[in-house]
This record gives structure tokens, sequence and C-alpha cells, in this order.
């Protein structure tokens, strides 16, 4: 048996002896490369592509500015998204885990986000302020951490108790906090905040982490990607804005955030850490596309299942080799 | 003379891989079916891709959202790319169905399938520099899965500039290597043959 596979393996692996017929690969590529650019001339004459505008902060401050003030706050707090994080933007958490893996926490900070400062402070820093304004800020910057965490904690508290109806916040000790997070509202609504989250003082940049994160504290991005279909619930990572193909090629990741575990944020350990283990399991995934032929089982699969038969059906037929029983 | 290191390398290609082979004019006679098409599909489509990427690296990332001209080639970028995905599938399905990994061919599917996978790696670099909503919300529900598991430490989806040059330069470069080494160990081994096919009298006779 074995001997036979030897035998089988050889004549696999060695120069074909047998029947040849012209073959003319230089033109068979070029009329593949001539259909195709063809079929794609055409494609984007007929479809064009998608290029739904990107968000701004401006327009977050316009269509929904008591949501903008309200993740100010939280920034200021301590208690949104970015702030609660984790790696590799601060300490907050330890972040997600497979078993006794800690990637995220071992990988360290590096790119570090202090939310207060750099979401709200230092972009109000940039700007020629009104005096209520600037006092609001010299005084936070003059408060001690624990003073600032208690203004910032009681407001966002309060404004959380009333679900985000701002005119029906009690009054309270919140120091300089509401001031301030008009004023990034404010600033947000001319236009200033996206420039200045941007470029942080600097004049070339190309880094985006800390306006896509500020994005994603609200609801505002939140919204924007419910109402395009787009959530990883609906297969969002595969899809596209508008009625165009997306990342198909993606479904077998998306696939795992429709189904138990993964789908239930609540069920531990996997649930809470969905995003870790599909990341481990597509890499598994990965490894066992390119190692296939030495899988036991599925590298016996084609050979099982006659599809092959299709494929090479004319020379079969004309060699008159009948399928092997396994 | 015969150990000088370039003259090894000369000989040994020349021996593995000599120009009747990597340029042959004939083929064994049971390649024979559509399926074959698609290999050459996927290598012809790259080549659109390359081609509607360059013109859009000149121009930069933002120029199709105001040029009529940046549209059209930005189309044609997205559209190759759509099919590259389809045609590549299909020829890699196929290559699965025909074991084709047979004969001492596995590094010739390893490098097919590590190419399928640098291949999802670009295009999703691409998704990430289209400087629209896409984008934005993209690198914002992707980061969560990279820092998970401590990738995002140094692959920033968020971070414009750093995918923007890995999607132009280094990822490009990777997939583009690995389908020249993918392309000329075909051309080194050949097409593998029909399964259940053997050395027969009729085969020899008939060449």
């Amino acid at each position: 048996m074995s001997t036979n596979k030897e035998a089988k393996a050889e004549f696999d692996a060695a120069p074909w002896a047998g029947k040849t017929k012209r073959y003319d690969i230089v033109k068979e590529g070029t009329i593949a490369l001539v259909f195709v650019f063809v079929l794609t001339v055409v494609l984007s004459l007929i479809m064009s592509s998608p290029d739904e505008p990107p968000l701004t902060f401006k327009g977050w401050a316009v269509s929904n500015p008591d949501n903008l003030y309200a993740t100010a706050v939280q920034e200021l707090a301590g208690t949104s998204g970015t702030a609660t994080y984790g790696g590799p933007y601060n300490n907050a958490s330890d972040g997600l885990n497979v078993g006794p893996l800690w990637l995220q926490k071992w990988a360290g900070v590096t790119h570090p986000i202090d939310a207060a400062n750099d979401f709200v402070i230092t972009p109000l820093s940039t700007q020629v302020l009104a005096p209520e304004i600037a006092n609001a800020v010299a005084t936070w910057k003059s408060a001690a951490d624990s003073q600032r965490q208690a203004w910032a904690t009681a407001y966002d508290d309060a404004i959380t108790k009333v679900e985000g109806k701002l005119s029906d916040v009690a009054v309270g000790a919140y120091g300089p906090v509401p001031v301030l997070a008009q004023g990034l509202t404010d600033m947000a609504k001319s236009g200033a905040l996206d420039a200045a989250l941007l470029s942080q003082g600097g004049f070339f940049q190309t880094d985006n982490t800390k306006q896509i994160l500020f994005f994603g504290d609200g609801a505002y991005l939140d919204d924007a990607g419910t109402a395009a279909n787009l959530q990883g619930g609906t297969w969002g990572m595969m899809n596209e804005t508008g009625r165009y193909p997306g990342q198909a090629w993606l479904w077998l990741y998306s696939f795992w955030y429709q189904i138990p575990p993964f789908n239930n944020g609540e069920s531990k350990p996997i649930g809470a850490n969905a995003d870790a283990y599909i990341m481990v399991i597509m890499g598994l995934l990965s490894l066992g596309l390119i190692l296939i032929p030495i899988i036991p089982v599925i590298r016996n699969l084609p050979m099982r299942i006659p599809i092959h038969r299709g494929i090479w059906r004319q020379y079969y037929q004309s060699q008159g080799i009948k399928r092997r029983k396994m | 003379m015969s150990q000088m290191w370039t003259a090894k390398l000369r000989n040994k290609w020349q021996k593995e891989l000599p120009i009747e082979k990597l340029l042959p004019d004939d083929q064994p006679a049971y390649v024979s079916s559509w399926i074959y098409v698609f290999g050459v599909l996927t290598l012809a489509t790259l080549a659109v891709i390359i081609f509607s990427g360059i013109i859009l690296a000149f121009q930069g990332p933002a120029w199709y959202h105001i040029s009529k001209t940046g549209k059209f080639v930005n189309s044609l970028h997205f559209w190759s790319v759509q099919l590259f995905f389809v045609f590549m599938v299909i020829h890699l399905w196929g290559k699965f169905w025909m074991a084709a990994w047979r004969g001492n061919r596995f590094a010739t599917w390893a490098t097919g399938a590590v190419a399928f996978i640098a291949s999802i790696a670009t295009a999703f670099t691409g998704y990430l520099v289209q400087t629209n909503f896409d984008s934005q919300w993209i690198s914002f529900e992707a980061k969560d899965g990279f820092n998970s598991v401590g990738v995002g430490a140094w692959f920033n989806v968020t971070n414009l500039g750093q995918m923007l040059l890995l999607h132009v330069a280094f990822l490009p470069a990777i997939l583009g290597v690995l389908t020249v080494v993918h392309v000329l160990m075909v051309r080194k081994r050949g097409v593998v043959p029909p399964i259940d096919s053997e050395p027969s009298p009729v085969n020899e006779a008939s060449k």
C-alpha cells in the first residue's frame, strides 16, 4: 500500500511524460488582461464607487449637541470608552484575554491618550477663548486631580440620571465642567475642533487616532454606522456604504460575531472577550489553510468527493480512467 | 569559478527553471478546463489593481473626492479588487478540489495561501485609507480586534499615515514577491496531473 502511495507521489512529482498540446500562455495572459481591463472599465462607468463623506465634529455638534456635550463630560470624568479602554491607549483596564493570555495588557501602552486633556483641555487651549471659558480652563488646570474628578464625576452622574436631558440636570458642585463642555461644543460647531484634535499643536499630522476614538465615545458615529447597516451584529465588517459590495472575503471573520457565545457580551469567558477569541480562531484557521496539504482527512477530501472528475472530464474520458474507490 | 555564488545561483536556476519551463509553448493534454483560466485572470486583475493604484498614489488619497477623473480611477481600483477576490477564490477552490499540492507542490499551495491572506490584509488597509465615512467606521470597529491580541500596539488602524504606507508600499511588495514565487513554482513543478492519472502506454504513444 505504502509502495503504491510512494509510486503515485513520484509520478505526480515527475515531469509530465504523457500527451501534450500547444498552449500559448502569453496569448492567454494578454487576452485575460484585456478582458479584465474592459470589464473593470465597464463596471466603473456603470456603477462608479462608494464615497460617503466623512463625519465631522462640526456635524456632530450641529446635529446632536447634547450628545457631544455629554461625551465631553465623560472624557473629563474618565468614564468614556477611551478613558476606560486599556492598552494600547492607557492603563485604565487590563483589556481582553484568551485564557491565561493577556496579550492586550502585555503589549503595553504604545499610543498614550489622556482623554480629558487630549480631547477637551488641549483643544480648548489652542483657541482664543471667551473670558468665562478661559477661566474654566485655568480653574481646571490649577485644581488637584481629586477635585477635578469630583466635579466631573458628579456632573457625569447627574447627566446620566436624567438620561442625557441637559435641561433637567440638578444644580450641583460641578466646578468648571459645564463651561468646559459647552466651550468644547461651541468650538466643535465652529469647525475648529476637527483641526485642533488632529494637529494637537503640531503642523504635519497623519494620525487620526484621537479623532476616531473621540467619535466612538459618543453616539454620532455609532448611529451613523447603524443607519448604514454596518454594525458588527449585522455582518458589518464586510458591508460597504450604499449598495456596493464590501469586503465579502471577511465573511468568515464576521460570521463568528453572529453566533453564540461570541455575540453575547455577557457570556464569560468567550463572549466578553469575543474580539480576542475570534482573532485567535481566525489566526488558527489561516494557518490551517496554509497547512491543508498535511492535515489528515481534509487533504483527502478532494479524492473522496469527485469534483475532480468534472474538472478533468475530457482527460478521464479520453484515457478511459474510471474513478478509484477510496 | 564554479565556487562563485553567482555561478552557483545561475547554474541552479538554469537547471531548475530553464527558459523552456518558464515560457513553455505546450502543456499536458489534461490542462483543458475553465478552472485553469482563473489563475491567469487573478494575475491579470492584479495588474489592473497595480495600474490604477499607482495613478491614485501619484494624486494622493483625497483626489478622488474632488475629481471626476479621480473617481473613475478609484472605481477602477475598487472593481478590480472585487474581481480579483472573485477570481482568486475560484482559483483557490479549484486547486483545493484538484489536490494541487500533490507531487512536491506543498510550497506552491502554501505561497498561494499566504498570498491570499496577504491580499486580504492589503485590501483591508485599502478600505482604511479611503478617507471617507467607511474608513472612519472600519478603523473604529477594527481597532478592537487588533488591540485585543496586542497587535494594535504596532498596527494602528486609526493611523492614516501608517495604513497608507503599508497599503501602497509594504503589503504590495509582500504580495508581489509571493505572487512571483508562486508563479515560478508553478512553472518549475508543472501543472499537477489529474487525480487517479497514471503513466500508460496510451499516454506515451500519443505524445
